[in-house]
């Protein structure tokens, strides 16, 4: 019933707000046999048009963090604003699209008629659906594969619908957890430049989750590295590749410098392991 | 309603209980006949009218006034006539009460406020006897024939005086007929289905006819049951055997099925031969499907030796009691006999319950806790 | 054709095994009557037409009870009282009226229950619980005790079966509105779907297999219902009421015959549900 008025703080001409801004965020989860700490002291911001890759060992709190900034988690502790919003205001405004680590498709719709979910949702007209579920559809390269059903597709054109879905809206934010772990390498070379031209293109802003440190080096202006357990933030490399990015800056030293950072700072917060 | 802290659907019911308390004690007031007891309680209801402008109230206070209100009126309802019209709001205000109380209840709970282990019982007992008071009041309070629906007390206390009538019937058609049915039934479907796991020809016959077989009213065959074995108990087991027989025949052959190909390839690394399989891995993990069938066949167990009896028996029996209780008018026992049905039936069904919880604790439904 | 020879042979040998046990069970009685009749060493295949012709047999013939259907359904008036397609048509009405509504409050019911805490803590243990008593012992007492205020013919059979059929429904619902997994809510949420949306595009289609699951045990289950409702009341007509009298007077021929219709019936009305699943299930694209 409790109804709470959504007053966008965004609509003075003033300075631009951070899109993320994380203050001693920490998030513990309490389960039947014990707490299981998640988060702990994470401070982050991120700017309006920053790409963001989040990399660490799997359990160290990454998708938490992005279900936090979603607000399909609560903090527990420290503050968490999103366009200077909290995240439950900045969901209501629509404010970013999110790509889960499944494609979680409905069986039961086409893949257009799953992009075309959210339009539905936030009632846009029947046009407006076609047009873009035609763009974002060309965009993932899976014209041709609108009337079929999720289960008629590979893993990985599940995957490419499932981020389709996720541009339809054009949220200016976007969360991706994992976008491209089931795709080989070659179509995630294509979509990892796909995914480049269309930030470069649209500014929007990108927190990314990735198992693969080229991937992040390439993709990002910034390199969150988390360890785990307590999941804490170890290193935020600001990277100083140009934005245009072709594939084979891969193989430039500037790019190896960052990616052996990157690399490091992974070890460390592995060292644990053998402390324990 | 800002002050009383409650959602929308709570401070509906909030102002329905207190306001039909405060009708009841305009009513009270107007009327000659006013039960001193009935009125202090429905004051005491309307009191909490207080929280729509003072402050919240402790949802302890809403239970505590439905209670209060609801014995008062059961107490206060006259023998062998209708009760005065105004009485009925004190029925609505207390079921109300009840309902404002289970819901914040059930809000408590989900915010971890209260236990809830104990506290989640509490709710569908709540419900449970607030049906029965209701069921009280309004056969009492309205009047209502006896034909129609005897009030729960009059139940109770043909319960307790045909005691030995309802223990004999009960032997009769539960001791009697549906557990040697439901046991050779049972035992028959699973036989066969193992039987005819190894021939695909065979499965692939049967196991449509099968399905097929689960949905007709098999219970039709009763006549013809009491015809070829007689009136005694035998022909019901017999209608329990052929009612039970298939839903577990199906389930099992689908349950055999139910391993997974790596599961059964592992066997296959090991050079299992084929007893092997089935008892290490095939019909454990077929449990859950085996079970499944057992807890359908509980039911249909019972319901098959109560209308088989309907078609003919000596005289016991808890078919028989019924039907010929309803012929005489009988309907305080039928519905005597009816509770210890759905006793039996329900203690039937938990103790299989159980039984599957000890031995399939691995399966997902199990572990989830909720069935 | 693969799947249907191995159907086509069990049903062949069911009706072979029938044949045969209605001479065996036949017998004694043929062999009393022959004896009267001073017949003596009748050759087997003789012996075996007489035990398939018997008038009250124990066990009738296949093709005993199929003429028996046969002449009570086309071969008499409809309006007739040994029609047994009047039988069947009573029956019918009874078990649709009370599995539409028994559906519908089932529906309604589960709605109710998944969006409000209270209601479902206080409600479905009960539910559950009473699935697991006899409800069909109740039948004979709800025709009497309604028929004694006035209510009789149609309605109380119907009430039976809706609250037959309702049951599995809710049950069924219940589950199947709960089957969402956490990931597609969470993607309603990031949408901000209201409740509303939340219901139509994604609990209520998730939840149309079970409704479908539902109600084919539904349907099934309300038949039965009203057969068995028809016991209590003689005069109403139905196929209970066939069975009831077939076997007061020792009719097992009309017996058969009534069986066999109810079962026919069951099948009819449960392959429908099938049909109209299969109609939405290729709608909505769920995989066959
Ligand atoms: N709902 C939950 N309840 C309890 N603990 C949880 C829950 N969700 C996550 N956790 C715990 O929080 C920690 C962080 O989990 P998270 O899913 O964020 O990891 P991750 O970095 O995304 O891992 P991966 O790379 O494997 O996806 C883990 O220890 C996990 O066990
Ligand atoms: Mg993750």
């Amino acid at each position: 019933m409790s109804v709470t008025s959504i007053t966008s703080s965004t609509t003075g001409t003033g300075v631009a707000l951070p899109v993320v801004k994380a203050e001693h965020l920490g998030l513990t989860f309490s389960t039947n046999d014990g707490d299981v700490v998640a988060l702990s002291d994470v401070n982050l911001t991120i700017e309006k048009g920053d790409f963001v890759s989040f990399i660490g060992p799997s359990g160290c709190g990454k998708t938490t963090f992005l279900r936090t900034i979603a607000d399909l988690e609560q903090p527990t502790s420290g503050t968490l604003e999103i366009n200077g919003q909290t995240p439950e205001n900045a969901r209501k405004d629509r404010a970013y699209g999110y790509v889960f680590q499944a494609p979680a498709l409905y069986p039961w719709r086409t893949i257009e008629k799953n992009i075309a979910l959210p339009l539905e949702i936030m009632g846009h007209s029947a046009q407006q659906q076609a047009e873009r579920i035609k763009r974002t559809m060309d965009l993932v390269n899976l014209s041709g594969f609108e009337k079929k059903f999720p289960w008629q597709l590979s893993g990985g054109m599940q995957q490419r619908a499932s981020i389709a879905r996720a541009l339809a809206f054009d949220a200016d934010l976007l969360l991706m957890d994992e976008p491209f772990g089931a795709l080989d390498e070659i179509v995630r070379d294509h979509l990892n430049s796909e995914l480049l031209k269309l930030w470069d293109r649209t500014k929007k802003t990108i927190c990314f989750v990735t198992h693969s440190i080229p991937e992040a080096v390439y993709l990002s202006t910034k390199i969150v590295v988390m360890s785990p357990r307590p999941g804490r933030v170890t290193d935020i490399i600001e990277s100083n590749l140009p934005r245009e990015r072709p594939l084979d800056i891969r193989e430039t030293p500037e790019f190896l410098a960052i990616a052996a950072r990157v690399r490091d700072g992974l070890r460390a917060g592995h060292s644990y392991e053998e402390v324990v | 309603m800002m002050k009383s802290g409650l959602n929308l659907l709570q401070s509906l019911l909030a102002l329905l209980a207190g306001g039909m308390a405060l009708c009841g004690l305009v009513g009270a007031a107007i009327s000659a006949d006013a039960d001193i007891l009935l009125t202090v309680t429905m004051g005491l209801g309307a009191l909490t009218l207080v929280r729509c402008v003072f402050r919240p109230i402790s949802l302890w206070l809403d239970g505590l006034a439905s209670v209060l209100i609801a014995l008062a009126l059961v107490l206060a309802l006259p023998r062998g006539a209708a009760m005065p019209g105004h009485y009925w709001f004190a029925m609505v205000s207390a079921w109300g009460f009840a309902w404002l109380f289970v819901d914040q209840l059930s809000g408590e709970i989900r915010r971890g406020a209260v236990p809830r282990k104990t506290m989640g019982l509490l709710i569908p007992a709540v419900f449970g006897v607030a049906l029965l008071v209701v069921w009280e009041i309004v056969t009492r309070g309205a009047n209502v024939p006896p034909v129609l629906l005897p009030a729960p007390s009059a139940i109770g206390a043909q319960l307790a005086n045909s005691a030995p009538i309802l223990w004999a019937d009960f032997v009769q058609t539960f001791v009697k007929s549906v557990i040697p049915g439901y046991i050779i039934g049972c035992l028959a479907g699973l036989v066969v289905a193992i039987a005819v796991d190894r021939s695909p020809f065979l499965k692939a016959g049967l196991l449509p006819i099968g399905n097929f077989m689960s949905a007709l009213p098999i219970i039709g065959i009763a006549p013809i049951m009491v015809m070829w074995f007689g009136f005694d108990w035998q022909s019901k087991a017999a209608v329990v055997v052929a009612m039970t027989f298939f839903p577990m025949l199906v389930n099992t052959v689908a349950g055999l099925n139910a391993a997974s190909s790596i599961e059964r390839d592992l066997m296959r690394t090991y050079a299992a031969n084929y007893w092997q399989t089935l008892l290490k891995l095939r019909l454990p993990a077929a449990g859950p499907f085996i079970f499944n069938a057992l807890k359908i066949n509980s039911t249909l167990a019972l319901i098959g030796a109560i209308v088989a009896e309907f078609f003919g028996t000596p005289v016991v029996g808890m078919g028989f009691r019924i039907s010929t209780g309803v012929g005489r008018l009988a309907i305080d026992l039928v519905w005597a006999e009816i509770a210890v049905a759905a006793v039996a039936g329900s203690a039937f069904y938990g103790v299989i319950a159980l039984i599957e919880r000890g031995v399939t604790f691995w399966h997902p439904s199990v572990r989830g806790g909720r069935a | 054709m693969n799947r249907v020879l191995p159907i086509l042979t069990i049903l062949f040998a069911i009706l072979a095994f029938w044949y045969a046990a209605a001479i065996w069970m036949n017998a004694p009685w043929q062999n009393i009557l022959n004896g009267r009749a001073n017949l003596e060493n009748v050759p087997f295949l003789e012996f075996a037409q007489q035990t398939w012709a018997q008038d009250k047999p124990v066990l009738p013939a296949p093709h005993q009870v199929a003429a028996e259907i046969w002449n009570a359904t086309m071969g008499l008036e409809f309006t007739s009282r040994r029609s047994l397609a009047l039988h069947a048509w009573i029956t019918l009405s009874a078990t649709l009226l009370g599995f539409v509504f028994g559906t519908a409050l089932g529906v309604v019911l589960a709605v109710a229950i998944i969006h409000n805490d209270a209601t479902d803590r206080s409600l479905m243990p009960w539910i559950i619980a009473s699935q697991t008593i006899p409800i069909l012992a109740i039948a004979p007492m709800v025709v009497v005790g309604l028929g004694a205020v006035g209510l009789t013919g149609l309605v109380p059979k119907a009430l039976i079966s809706m609250y037959l059929s309702f049951f599995p429904v809710v049950v069924g619902m219940v589950k199947g509105l709960r089957s969402p997994e956490a990931i597609q809510l969470d993607l309603m949420r990031t949408y901000d779907a209201n409740p509303w949306q939340v219901f139509w595009k994604l609990r209520w289609p998730a939840a149309l297999p079970m409704l479908f699951a539902s109600m084919k045990v539904g349907i099934a289950i309300s038949l039965i219902g009203a057969v068995v409702a028809e016991l209590s009341n003689a005069a109403g007509g139905g196929l209970g009421v066939r069975l009831l009298t077939g076997s007061y007077n020792g009719q097992t021929i009309q017996i058969w015959a009534a069986l066999f219709i109810a079962a026919g019936l069951a099948a009819v009305l449960v392959a429908m549900v099938g049909a109209a699943e299969k109609i939405v299930n290729a709608r909505i694209g769920v995989r066959a």
